[in-house]
């Protein structure tokens, strides 16, 4: 699969994306050739600049993790590229050591990140280790606890997780990360099993560490108030493709994919849109639609609003664009994106082909 | 008469050092076909509540006060009594459904064992009996063939909720029912909830940390801090003007979308939950309280009429003056968490 699309030029040409992710595909299964394949990422373009908090946001199995995984270098993509600071990022361990110090991961349960027969200390110091860093060992370790607001960071040196609660035991995971100076956090549902109270806290320090240190984090969560308390772009996947992507205030305030509008239109808080709870199976990745791969669940064509536009049968048969990596609002939606709507109509796409015709 | 109602109940846990209080003196009324939500922490004695409505403490567990379903103290019971009780008027959906169930043995087989122990029916009724729970929940009766494996996690806990009715409860417990499951998912089993309450006339006990789920679906809420109600009322009130600084930091953890001042601004509450073998004097919350004053670690905390069906537990309700809950704007979290060193990008 060859993109014939130029990368976006000049997207921040100054100083360039931290990350890209060149029209990624992550694939799964049929290893023997047999069972069907599961297509996690399907298509993926995407950048983080420098200094930025973007939202990657969507449903379990939408592949926002499968995603992040790939951009870590923990899966290897069957196609495209992940860019940091231009160059593609190497394949293997030895290659991906230097990548793997730059580029730090925060998981979900911290509960199970810790290994619960390591105190506070060896499991900051670890990744020191690990990268041979050199400098005062308690030092490093000592600052980078204060850093995750531990503090005084002494105090915790010889405590174990299971004497921490849990927003503490997440400052420690932060902690980890941060020991070994990372220019970038990738943050897989840092807050999600929190306590409510605790949940702000640990959004703050995350806005705290871009603001004092100018990380760059991309975190991945389906909790579209987190993206609004902290992330400066979203994007929104569904089943293995970004359907709209943006700044977040725009996104927010003004969705255009009617998957975006009816995820958000669930969320308890929020009261501007209607209430269009989705039916139908769960996406699944190893039966990807033809066409715009919502349509089968879309409101606007069950309802008849995508007919009366005249475009029902773009969405219906005619896969939709890939949504390059531009800092605009953009949505991968033939009735609600103007130039989306413009591309020129092309062949429909044979239904459950592997290689969709993109390009 | 209520369902249930719960009068000063005390629940204590049973530790090498003595005796752990997880709830100390709690009351709760729930009308037949009310819903009431319970909020909290991890910790404050929300899931020990509802474990307690059933009896379903482990053994050493000390329990003080009442709790009566339908005028009968659950906590005198006889066995038997109880274990008729338990299905048939009161039952409960677990946090982490995932895990509820047994992976080996069909949905439906499992749906069927809870009718089969307290009504005396035919296989082919059962049968029957497990389809129509299926289609009340949501699902098409032949998954009952399906073991969990092949279920979502939204479909499992559809059919946690389905085996709860099994045997026609009037008041369902649901702990957590929507941790771990998506936004959209989490929608479509709140609205089944709901519905449920509503064609069924179910009384809903449902039990979160998530203030927002509580407002959304609940005609009241409790919130609990501490092993104690902190404050109770009707939910939109609660949730849009708490009466409580605790409450107030609960409903704000949670942002408005589009509301400007919780945007690059997460609203947290700082400190940690009180360790229940070591709780500070007075008023529990004072130490973590953004609003506490001179008389808080000395107070003696009750529930004061706090407006129209409303009660807090905080001085300022005592006092008449509840603006003061709002006196200092809540504080930026971090703020206090300076981040000192400068890295070069």
């Amino acid at each position: 699969m060859t993109a014939t699309q130029p990368a976006p030029a000049g997207a921040a040409a100054a100083q360039g994306p931290i990350l890209e992710v060149r029209d990624l595909h992550v694939h799964f299964g049929a290893r023997r050739g047999r069972g069907p394949v599961a297509r996690a990422v399907d298509g993926v373009d995407l950048q983080v600049q420098p200094g930025e908090i973007v939202a990657l946001a969507g449903e379990s199995g939408c592949g926002k993790t499968t995603l992040a995984r790939t951009i870590l270098g923990l899966v290897e993509p069957t196609s495209g590229q992940v860019l940091y600071r231009g160059r593609p990022i190497g394949r293997g361990t030895a290659a991906l050591k230097p990548y793997r110090r730059e580029v730090q991961l925060v998981l979900q349960d911290p509960t199970g990140a810790l290994n619960p027969r390591q105190s506070v200390y060896e499991s900051v110091a670890e990744g020191l280790r690990i990268h041979g860093v050199k400098g005062d060992e308690e030092t490093l370790v000592a600052d980078a606890l204060a850093r995750s607001g531990l503090r005084p960071p002494r105090r915790f040196f010889l405590a174990y997780p299971h004497e921490l609660s849990g927003g503490q035991r997440q400052r420690v995971v932060i902690a980890g990360a941060l020991a070994l100076e990372p220019s970038m956090l990738v943050a897989d549902e840092p807050v999600s099993s929190l306590d409510a109270s605790v949940r702000g806290e640990i959004l703050a320090l995350l806005l705290g560490l871009v603001r004092d240190l100018g990380l760059s984090i991309l975190v991945v969560t389906h909790d579209l108030g987190l993206a609004w308390n902290i992330a400066d772009r979203l994007a929104v996947m569904y089943l293995g493709r970004i359907v709209e992507q943006g700044p977040t205030e725009t996104v927010l305030a003004d969705p255009r994919h009617p998957y975006t509008r009816a995820l958000l239109s669930v969320v308890p808080e929020v009261h501007h849109l209607e209430h269009q709870l989705l039916t139908g199976e769960p996406p699944d990745p190893t039966r990807v639609p033809g066409g715009c791969r919502f349509h089968p669940r879309c409101p606007a064509v069950a309802s008849g609003a995508a007919a009366q536009a005249g475009v029902e049968h773009r969405c219906r048969n005619e896969p939709v664009p890939i949504l390059r990596g531009l800092a605009e609002h953009h949505a991968a939606c033939y009735l609600t994106d103007e130039s989306v709507k413009k591309e020129p109509e092309r062949r429909p796409s044979t239904r459950g082909s592997h290689a969709e015709g993109l390009q | 008469m209520a369902l249930l109602e719960v009068r000063d109940l005390t629940v204590s846990y049973p530790a090498r050092a003595g005796a752990v209080p997880a709830v100390r003196g709690v009351d709760l009324r729930l009308d037949p076909g009310e819903t009431l939500g319970l909020a909290g922490e991890s910790g404050c004695g929300k899931s020990t509540m509802a474990a307690a409505v059933l009896r379903l403490l482990p053994p050493g567990t000390t329990t003080t006060g009442s709790v009566l379903l339908e005028g009968e103290d659950v906590l005198t019971m006889r066995p038997g009594r109880l274990r008729a009780v338990r299905w048939t008027e009161a039952a409960i959906v677990f946090q982490g459904a995932m895990h509820a169930l047994n992976p080996v043995r069909r949905v439906g087989d499992q749906i069927a064992e809870a009718i089969r122990l307290h009504d005396k029916a035919t296989d082919k009724q059962v049968g029957a009996r497990v389809g129509e729970l299926l289609e009340q929940v949501g699902l098409p009766a032949r998954r009952a063939a399906s073991y969990p494996h092949e279920l979502s996690g939204g479909q499992r806990q559809r059919v946690m909720i389905a085996m709860a009715l099994a045997c026609s409860p009037r008041l369902l417990i649901a702990d957590e029912p929507t941790t771990a499951l998506d936004v959209m998912v989490q929608a479509q089993v709140l609205a089944l909830l709901e519905e449920l309450g509503r064609e069924l006339g179910l009384a809903l006990l449902l039990i979160t940390h998530d203030l927002s789920v509580l407002a959304a679906t609940c005609e009241r809420i409790a919130v609990m801090y501490a092993g104690r109600i902190v404050e109770e009322g009707p939910a939109a009130a609660v949730f849009e003007a708490p009466a409580h600084p605790y409450t107030r930091a609960l409903a704000e953890a949670f942002p408005t979308i589009g509301d400007r001042a919780s945007r690059r601004n997460p609203h947290g509450l700082g400190g940690d939950p009180p360790d229940p073998r070591d709780l500070p004097g007075g008023c529990e919350f004072h130490p973590r309280c953004p609003v506490s004053v001179a008389a808080c670690p000395t107070l003696d905390v009750q529930l004061w009429p706090a407006g129209e069906g409303r009660r807090a537990a905080c001085v300022h309700v005592r006092d008449g003056r509840p603006e003061l809950v709002y006196q200092v704007p809540p504080r930026p979290v971090g703020e206090d968490a300076p981040v000192h060193r400068q890295v070069a990008p």
